[in-house]
């Protein structure tokens, strides 16, 4: 398929037709490696400034898990972007939030999200959890020489697993490893501060509706206290994003229903800015 | 020493293309067939694991006959065409005419320029809004094109399908009448004799308009036995979330909130 480059009949390179991988990042890197971020190249000792977006929460609770992330991008002291989304679907079963550089990590969640889709039809199955968890984590490993430029992205990963039933969340750090967490975590600037939320409010066997609001309550907390994490804009009706997945597959949360969630946060801590306990 | 005798291009293109005919007729036919809500591909496959039809993109699907490893080569580069195409650009922007066109060119250039021709027939066929927008595409070993309406028949005695699908089909059939048409029509024999095709021999998809994104969906098992079974109720695939086999299994509760969104590239910022 050379349509891209010279004026010969627009059959099928090669490339296309070479057995063996089901990687679509695998088969762009050999063919157009332009197009991928890791294949791009910055002037060494350059930095700039560019959005960047912060604070993913996620949780288990019994049946699944739930990811949240807020709405701000910031750009140095500017807010670049007020009602940006940070939590993807990555497939069917699982879900994806992204801390760090907007752009970068914007491209790679879509980068990601053709890789498992890619997979699945090439393959005619669903990837495993793990298996999806570490191809995540070898294109975070990718990103390295941009991160080591200051464009960092740092993702959450979570998703239900078909074969023990349970959700499972993974955060990575900015070199690719890949970490299984227990519970909870929290990824970003206001990630110090949601944490200690998640720690108080969070304990095993939660409800859905429970871990909907805990989650919102921990990012009512990262946002108190860290200027770059948005709270809920009532003004504006921004509310967080929020993410469900369990065993019927990965959905988020209704506009309506956040609302709601948000209303009940909002009020619980009027007089009481500590919120819940 | 022998001469080389000079064999005139006509011949040439002829015995290329006899030896690719006799190939594909080999095979079971695979037939793929409009109804109200969708496209439906019906293959006579005893295998689970090897498939003949297969998802390419949102709205767009493959299927094949004739020689195993060269169409699965072709169908692993549509999808890679498909991905690359819809990653550059839009999703929007992945058409079935365009994959059609890609394919024909290779199929073409591999007809006149390898030592032998591809063995093989493939269908492109996308579903579009309305059952008046839905394309299929059917491509030869030669890398012929041709835009067919409402359904198509290919490999073994294909003509003779064609010719018993013709009489049989309408426009605005729904999915139980079009399988049973064509579960119909590949069980027919020369002279008269006709197989019983269980569900078993059959490999079933559909691409199904009313999908959101992805559209294309494997009908297997029970769904597939009630459809074939003309019972009363059954006249589609349920709405459900997308999955393989393993995975639609699970997709029967009905949990609070919203449908669960597909694995789209989800709104970037403004």
């Amino acid at each position: 398929m050379t349509q891209w480059s010279t004026g010969r009949p627009r059959r099928l390179d090669d490339a296309f037709l070479t057995a063996g991988s089901s990687s679509f990042t695998e088969f762009v890197s050999a063919y157009r490696p332009e197009l991928l971020p890791a294949g791009r190249r910055l002037p060494s000792g350059a930095s700039i400034e560019a959005p960047h977006g912060t604070t993913i929460v996620s949780l288990l609770f019994d049946g699944g898990v739930v990811m949240a992330g807020d709405r701000r991008a910031t750009m140095g002291n500017v807010i670049a972007n007020r009602d940006m989304e940070k939590v993807f679907a990555a497939d069917d079963y699982s879900v994806v939030g992204i801390a760090g550089t907007a752009g970068i990590a914007i491209e790679l969640v879509r980068l990601y999200q053709v890789e498992l889709e890619h997979y699945e039809k090439i393959e005619g199955a669903i990837m495993s959890l793990e298996g999806k968890a570490n191809r995540l984590a070898s294109m975070i490993r990718g990103n390295l020489a941009l991160a080591m430029q200051g464009l960092t992205v740092v993702p959450t990963y979570a998703g239900f697993d078909l074969e023990s039933a349970t959700g499972r969340i993974y955060s990575y750090d900015v070199t690719g490893g890949c970490y299984i967490e227990g519970g909870h975590h929290s990824t970003g600037s206001g990630s110090v501060f949601a944490r200690g939320a998640l720690k108080k409010l969070w304990r095993p066997g939660l409800e859905e509706q429970q871990a909907v609001s805990v989650a919102i309550e921990a990012l009512y907390d990262a946002a108190d206290d860290d200027s770059a994490t948005g709270g809920p804009d009532l003004g504006r009706q921004i509310w967080p994003t929020v993410a469900v997945v369990d065993h019927s597959g990965a959905r988020f949360v209704a506009q309506d229903v956040l609302e709601e969630h948000v209303q009940v946060v909002v009020a619980s801590r009027r007089d009481n800015p500590g919120g819940a306990r | 020493m022998s001469m080389p005798f000079y064999v005139p291009p006509e011949q040439v293109m002829k015995d290329r293309a006899d030896f690719a005919r006799k190939g594909i007729a080999r095979g079971r036919s695979v037939i793929v067939v409009g109804y109200d809500r969708g496209i439906a591909f019906v293959a006579e496959n005893p295998s689970r694991a090897l498939h003949k039809v297969s998802e390419i993109y949102d709205r767009i699907a493959f299927a094949a006959v004739g020689r195993y490893n060269e169409f699965e080569s072709l169908r692993v580069a549509g999808i890679r065409y498909a991905d690359l195409r819809g990653y550059s650009y839009d999703r929007t922007d992945v058409t079935a005419r365009a994959l059609a066109n890609t394919y024909a060119q290779t199929l073409g250039a591999v007809f006149t320029q390898e030592s032998k021709p591809f063995e093989i027939e493939i269908v492109v066929a996308e579903v579009g809004a309305d059952s008046s927008t839905d394309q299929i595409f059917r491509l030869t070993y030669d890398g012929s094109v041709a835009d067919e309406q409402g359904f198509v028949a290919m490999g073994g005695a294909s003509d003779a399908a064609e010719e018993r699908l013709g009489t049989g089909w309408r426009p605005g059939m729904t999915l139980g009448e079009v399988l049973r048409l064509a579960v119909d029509v590949l069980g027919a024999g020369e002279n008269g004799e006709r197989r019983a095709l269980d569900e078993a021999q059959l490999e079933v998809a559909v691409l199904d308009r009313d999908r959101p994104r992805r559209s294309f969906r494997r009908v297997v098992g029970p769904l597939l036995t009630r459809l074939l079974g003309d019972q009363p109720g059954t006249t589609d695939v349920p709405a459900g979330i997308l999955g393989t086999e393993s995975a639609g299994a699970q997709s029967d509760s009905s949990g609070a909130g919203e449908p669960p969104e597909g694995p789209g590239p989800a709104t970037p910022p403004a």
